[in-house]
């Protein structure tokens, strides 16, 4: 992707943004002017303002060291923040901390923990510990819609590396919060454990939990958000759903192989973005993906007329369409 | 105030030491036995009665203190520093407990193990030892002052360390020599005047001094002199815990 792509994020999706949150629903999360300046002096949030909305999945992405972790981190009350707010269904997290954090499942990134408590004692634990009577009914829910039923009595330490993730997930659902932090909750865990993950997550958002999930597999942001905010370097690039992010920003790119290479493209094909590929095997045709804009259907065929014109044989054609991933390698790129 | 938190705090560390049964209690039984094997029988049988007291039974409050003061400081700070170390500490940060939930449930769980550590020392004693307790409210008092004073110490000691050295530098190198100076094996008296005037410096001493009060009557300072310092101890440990929190030192970043 070219970087006029890039500019055309920038400069059109932020105030796009901006006006969701104006006729948005009442955030469930309101973040305003949030900044982390660490006592080295490095900044590792610069006024950061965010809204999540009811019952949304919600993915931060963002390379590593962009400020993903220490943002939830403060809106969790882990660390503190230097400057700024935040709002949990209208608690502040400071002075109003314990309605803010009633409300609220952590699942951190690191896998820790008490290595010789068992599954149903550490899951008990947390629901105890945010003041919630004891229910063995619902502790059983939960361990059961996690497949950990069989595991109850196991110790922590016998468990592999998906199940804690596992248990992790069921301490933080243990006091039944209305939202739901995931801090890379795929990472370092099998396809098949991510699918049942993803599962799990929809099924929370069914009941209304509003969850919000940092990764940097895009793969994931990509199937599960309804929104998605990219930050990088501590500051917010970008917000928006991620339907229309794709539209926006998704190219699309019709590659045709040719029967014999090409050492140049000819003049009359010259008024098309066209590219060659592969030592002239292939040929690239790059435009919008989204159908709205007029490039697309009739000018596929004119270009195809053209070609065929034009004297060039192709073998075979399929289209691809930019992933997410390429829309944020390009975005944290041009803003490095 | 948030007591269903507190009350899971406390019954999940309790709970760790009923895990580790072995090194809670029994190790520290043994330990003690082995005191009173050594300088009760073997040692104690040689020396004269001090103040009117056995060797043996004069012994018995200083091994007491000696055992609840380690204790309490390792009980504590491993507490906190464990979940600090595996990162599990992330869950209580997150919860809607407030800073004092969070003392009262780890050092409470903490001064009553050590507490029931001391009683159990105290049994173990009178099976060696002909024991008498004069003043057994002032014995309990004294008792879990000092536990609960220590454990705050320890709460401190968890939080600061970064890793295990620092975490076994204080009860090795202040607590254990302390103690052992202290007047837990000896009557200050039986010090050159020099040495007893230093002496008063340890504040081990006045723990030692007031709980051996408690059991038979003699004492090397006076009983106020000792709650006073011990009170004043407390209240040392806890201004530094309200510092602790105040600015997330080594917790909160």
């Amino acid at each position: 992707m070219s970087h006029d792509i890039a500019d055309a994020t920038a400069t059109e999706t932020r105030p796009a943004a901006r006006a969701h949150t104006l006729q948005a629903p009442p955030s469930v999360i309101a973040v305003q002017g949030l900044t982390k300046r660490y006592a080295s002096g490095f900044e590792a949030l610069k006024r950061i303002d965010l809204d999540i909305q009811r019952g949304e999945i919600f993915a931060l992405l963002g390379p590593n060291g962009a400020g993903k972790t220490t943002l939830i981190s403060i809106i969790c009350g882990l660390v503190n923040a230097s400057d700024g707010q935040v709002r949990v269904n209208g608690h502040d997290i400071v002075t109003d901390y314990r309605a803010a954090r009633e409300q609220i499942g952590l699942v951190p990134q690191e896998l820790t923990s008490d290595a010789f408590a068992t599954v149903w004692n550490t899951v008990s634990f947390s629901r105890g510990l945010f003041g919630k009577r004891a229910d063995s009914a619902h502790i059983e829910r939960v361990l059961r819609s996690l497949s950990l039923w069989d595991k109850r009595r196991n110790k922590m330490i016998t468990l592999s590396g998906g199940m804690k993730r596992r248990v992790l997930i069921a301490k933080a659902l243990a006091h039944e919060p209305q939202i739901l932090f995931l801090d890379e909750p795929t990472a370092g865990v099998d396809v098949e454990l991510r699918r049942d993950m993803w599962d799990v997550v929809r099924s929370l958002r069914d009941q209304g939990v509003t969850v919000i999930l940092t990764t940097h597999y895009i793969e994931e942001a990509e199937e599960m958000a309804d929104r998605i905010g990219v930050i990088n370097d501590g500051e917010i690039v970008l917000v928006e759903e991620k339907a229309a992010l794709m539209r926006q920003l998704g190219r699309k790119r019709l590659r045709l192989d040719l029967q014999a290479p090409l050492a140049a493209i000819p003049e009359t094909l010259a008024h098309y973005p066209l590219s060659l590929a592969e030592d002239g095997h292939v040929l690239v045709y790059t435009y919008a993906a989204s159908s709205d804009e007029h490039s697309t259907p009739a000018s596929i065929s004119a270009l195809l007329n053209d070609i065929e014109a034009a004297g060039v044989r192709f073998k075979d054609l399929h289209t691809e369409q930019s992933s997410l991933e390429e829309i944020f390698v390009n975005l944290v790129r041009k803003d490095a | 105030m948030n007591f269903r938190a507190v009350g899971t705090i406390y019954h999940f560390e309790l709970a760790r030491a009923w895990r580790t049964l072995l090194q809670s209690l029994v190790s520290p039984v043994i330990s003690t036995s082995l005191y009173f094997v050594v300088f009760g029988a073997a040692i104690g049988s040689r020396i004269q009665e001090v103040e009117g007291v056995s060797y043996g039974a004069f012994i018995v409050p200083g091994l007491v203190m000696l055992m609840l003061l380690t204790q309490s400081v390792s009980n504590a700070s491993f507490g906190i520093f464990f979940p600090k170390f595996t990162g599990t500490i992330y869950e209580v940060l997150s919860a809607p407990v407030s800073y004092l939930e969070i003392v009262l449930g780890y050092v409470g769980a903490a001064a009553t193990k050590s507490l029931i550590l001391g009683l159990i020392i105290l049994v173990t004693a009178s099976f060696f030892v002909p024991l008498r307790i004069d003043h057994p409210l002032w014995m309990l008092l004294f008792l879990a002052l000092t536990a609960i004073t220590f454990s705050l110490l320890g709460f401190i000691i968890g939080i600061w360390a970064e890793g295990f050295e620092k975490l076994q530098i204080v009860p090795l190198l202040i607590i254990t020599p302390l103690t052992f100076l202290g007047g837990s094996f000896y009557s200050i008296d039986m010090l050159p005047p020099v040495w007893q005037t230093v002496t008063l410096f340890n504040p081990v001493v006045y723990l030692v001094s007031g709980f051996r009060w408690s059991f038979y009557g003699i004492s090397d300072v006076s009983v106020g002199a000792s709650l006073l310092m011990i009170l004043v101890f407390l209240g040392l440990c806890l201004a530094l815990i309200g510092w602790i929190f105040k600015t997330g030192y080594n917790i909160k970043p």
